[in-house]
């Protein structure tokens, strides 16, 4: 058999464990034998892992109106960089994309760019105000993958309920960022004794869990009145009193997911003494007991993916104080490598529990088959180095050049993206 | 002692040493030439992102008083938004050649990322609610000339703990002299805890005692935001000639002013003999001279 590339000696890991090593033979997009086979291109895979490519369901691009802190090229190539061939952007833009033509603009021009795959996320409501809803099926004929206003919360529970029937009818999610935002006040970090001792206003735990308590109400409501099965996706979940919420809506049978940020998985509030603005990100880092609280809900399935919530920014906002610097902090191409070196090296989570979480379970989110390494299997994979680098910002692809992770020593590295065969990104040595 | 941001990492020889400072510049402050030679040759600059006219004075006061050139710096808030960076307007002054900055800003923190991004010395004037440290600087002395030791005194704060940064400076400051410290305000108006005091919303509490009161000023915009109820403060929190009977006879009263007469304070008291008030901002002057000098010339290690 002849293709186009060969990994060779490789181990393979997805969801299903992992296992090898294999040679593995790409051609015609697909995977077409793990026993070897000629091709043009020979890759030694010995000591990397192959997985399937990962799929983000939270980045923020910035384009359309933003681009001077992110736009679908750079965005996109930081993707790929990532070991992402998949991506779906907020709509938070400016404007925001609440049309069909804003989703099929995006999309058209992503494909043209053959970098990651977008799957663009349109706004649940129009301009993302939170009073009259876009229109969900010509949302999803133009290829939006879910609806949120995130960035914003959904203050009017009416809304959000006759947003989930809609969405339900054409079988998109509606993705919420849960924050009760009269409790939250002008919160920037979490609330607790620390904010109170740096003086910083605080952002209370309650205030996601109050308003993920009122989404799961709206959400059993929506399955009561619905014909289709609407599906609730709760996103950066930072709380383990958010996560209890949750998996007590999944025991009963509530057709609720949700996902958690890399920063929440590594970071807590104490990132905060040094008034620092690069940790200001919201929901805000919360404390040690809630990072355990969701490693543990990644484990038991509560959390069904992670999800970055890149949020790049100008250098210039980030430096103005902790009360006026933007939210956000950017993670593409490092989200990977940072939670293999931390949870899977440092803490001994399982990498088959930790690669699905990036690939098959965000897929399933969105309704896509999921990838396994097998004969036939779509050729969208990642190739990863576990030789460690230090992270230096200087050199991401994405616009935002600053990290929390800076100077981290970290494994797991993608070297090589494909999506569908074509590589997209390499960084082999 | 590189900069003066807060008291964190201090130690108590550290602040005694600075305060004996303080005394030999307030003897300088009592000659009919009330100028020394100390700060010959550097400048200091005075970079204020929120307005405050007499902690600027203060220190600007203070500079000149020990010959240092002094340059002054305002900004409106609202041009920091429209891309005005405090790095750049630092960075400028750094270029200029400013050796010290003392710093002011409504948000916590600004004065740690100056420190991060200059390489002369940063003094927080105050930042946000989080620290004012030659505030309670001034107020630890004004407190020694008082009391001549804080040695096991009581000291009770009252009024709006969580949004002030004189309090929290204040707490930080005086247990390191020996003062044991108590906060009583409203309970949306306490912190949930600060490491070096006892936090109370019974003002009784606090008073009973007391070998000073300090008393906070009280921001109309808790109002607004619902965190009180002016006549329900003023009924339970106001330090009145009744309740200081609580205190020990004759405690001494301070106030970091601007004060809201008949709000925080009764009227009465804040010119009574027990006020501290004009002292405090008299010892101001001579306090920040002290910081400037140990900060640029009396750098320790
Ligand atoms: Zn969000």
């Amino acid at each position: 058999m002849k293709g186009d590339v060969l990994i060779r000696n490789v181990t393979l890991v997805d969801a299903l464990g992992e296992r090898g090593p294999a040679d593995v033979l790409l051609g015609e997009g697909r995977i077409l034998s793990l026993e070897g086979g000629e091709a043009q291109r020979v890759i030694e895979g010995k000591g990397r892992f192959l997985a399937p490519g990962f799929l983000d369901l939270h980045a923020h691009l910035r384009e359309p109106g933003q681009e001077v802190k992110e736009d679908l090229y750079s965005g996109l190539l930081a993707a790929a960089r990532g070991g992402y061939t998949d991506l779906v952007s907020m709509p938070n833009t400016t404007p925001p994309v609440d049309t069909p033509e804003a989703v099929r603009a995006l999309r058209e021009k992503a494909e043209a760019l053959g970098l990651a795959r977008l799957h663009p996320a349109a706004a649940l409501t129009q301009g993302q105000e939170g009073k009259t809803l876009t229109e969900a099926g010509l949302l999803k004929e133009a290829g939006a993958s879910l609806l949120t206003d995130d960035g914003r919360t959904n203050e009017d529970a009416g809304v959000l309920a006759a947003g989930l029937l809609q969405a339900a009818a054409f079988g998109l999610p509606v993705a919420v960022h849960a924050e009760d935002a009269s409790l939250r006040r002008g919160g920037v970090m979490n609330d607790g004794p620390l904010a109170d001792l740096l003086g910083l206003p605080g952002n209370p735990p309650e205030a996601e869990a109050a308003r993920i308590a009122r989404d799961l109400e709206v959400l059993r409501y929506a399955v009561r009145r619905s014909q289709k099965k609407p599906h609730l996706h709760i996103q950066h979940l930072s709380t383990g009193r958010a996560l209890e919420l949750v998996r007590e809506a999944k025991r009963a049978g509530l057709p609720v997911t949700a996902e958690a940020t890399p920063h929440h998985l590594t970071l807590t509030e104490e990132a905060l003494r040094g008034f620092d603005p690069l940790f200001k990100v919201a929901p805000p880092l919360r404390t040690g007991e809630d990072v355990e609280a969701l490693l543990e809900g990644l484990l038991d399935g509560t959390l069904d993916a992670i999800a970055t919530d890149h949020a790049p920014h100008t250098q210039a906002e980030k430096e103005l104080d902790l009360l006026r610097a933007p939210f956000g902090i950017p993670s593409l191409e490092v989200a990977f490598p940072l939670l293999y070196t931390e949870l899977h090296r440092k803490r001994g989570f399982p990498l088959k529990r930790l690669v699905e979480l990036f690939t098959d379970g965000p897929r399933n989110i969105l309704g896509l088959k999921p990838i396994h390494l097998e004969e036939g299997a779509e050729a969208s994979l990642v190739l990863l180095d576990p030789k460690e680098r230090p992270v230096d910002p200087r050199n991401f692809t994405s616009k935002a050049k600053f990290s929390p992770w800076a100077g981290w020593t970290l494994g797991g590295w993608p070297v090589l993206t494909l999506v569908e065969g074509r590589i997209v990104h390499e960084a082999l040595e | 002692m590189r900069h003066l941001l807060d008291f964190r990492g201090w130690a108590r020889t550290e602040v005694e040493s600075l305060l004996d400072t303080a005394r030999v510049m307030a003897e300088v402050l009592e000659r009919p030439v009330k100028k020394v030679p100390a700060l010959q040759g550097f400048t200091v600059a005075t970079v204020f992102f929120e307005p405050s006219t007499r902690t600027r004075l203060s220190f600007e006061l203070a500079a000149r008083r020990m010959s240092a050139d002094v340059v002054s710096f305002a900004a409106q808030t609202s041009s920091l938004q429209k891309g005005e960076s405090y790095k750049d307007t630092l960075l400028t002054l750094e270029a200029m050649g400013v050796d010290a900055y003392v710093i002011r800003a409504d948000a916590a923190g600004v004065p740690h990322q100056a420190a991060r991004w200059v390489k002369g010395v940063v003094v927080n004037g105050g930042d946000g609610r989080r620290a004012h440290p030659t505030q309670a600087l001034l107020d630890a002395y004004t407190l020694l000339e008082a009391l001549g030791s804080l040695e096991g005194k009581k000291i009770a704060i009252v009024g709006d703990l969580l949004h002030s940064r004189v309090a929290r400076s204040n707490v930080e400051l005086l247990p390191l002299l020996g003062a044991e410290v108590w906060g009583a305000g409203p309970p949306t108006l306490l912190p949930q805890g600060l490491p070096g005091a006892r936090l109370t919303s019974r003002l009784e509490e606090a008073l009973a005692e007391a070998d000073a009161v300090m008393v906070l000023r009280l921001q109309k915009e808790r109002m607004e935001a619902g965190l009180i109820h002016l006549q329900d403060y003023i009924a339970h929190y106001q330090v009145t000639e009744a309740r200081l009977k609580k205190a020990k006879p004759g405690a001494p009263l301070l106030h970091p002013g601007p004060m809201n007469r008949d709000v925080e304070l009764e009227g009465t008291l804040a010119d009574s003999a027990r006020s501290l008030v004009n002292r405090q901002v008299h010892n101001g002057v001579a306090v920040r001279m002290a910081v400037l000098y140990h900060l640029l010339v009396g750098r320790e290690r």
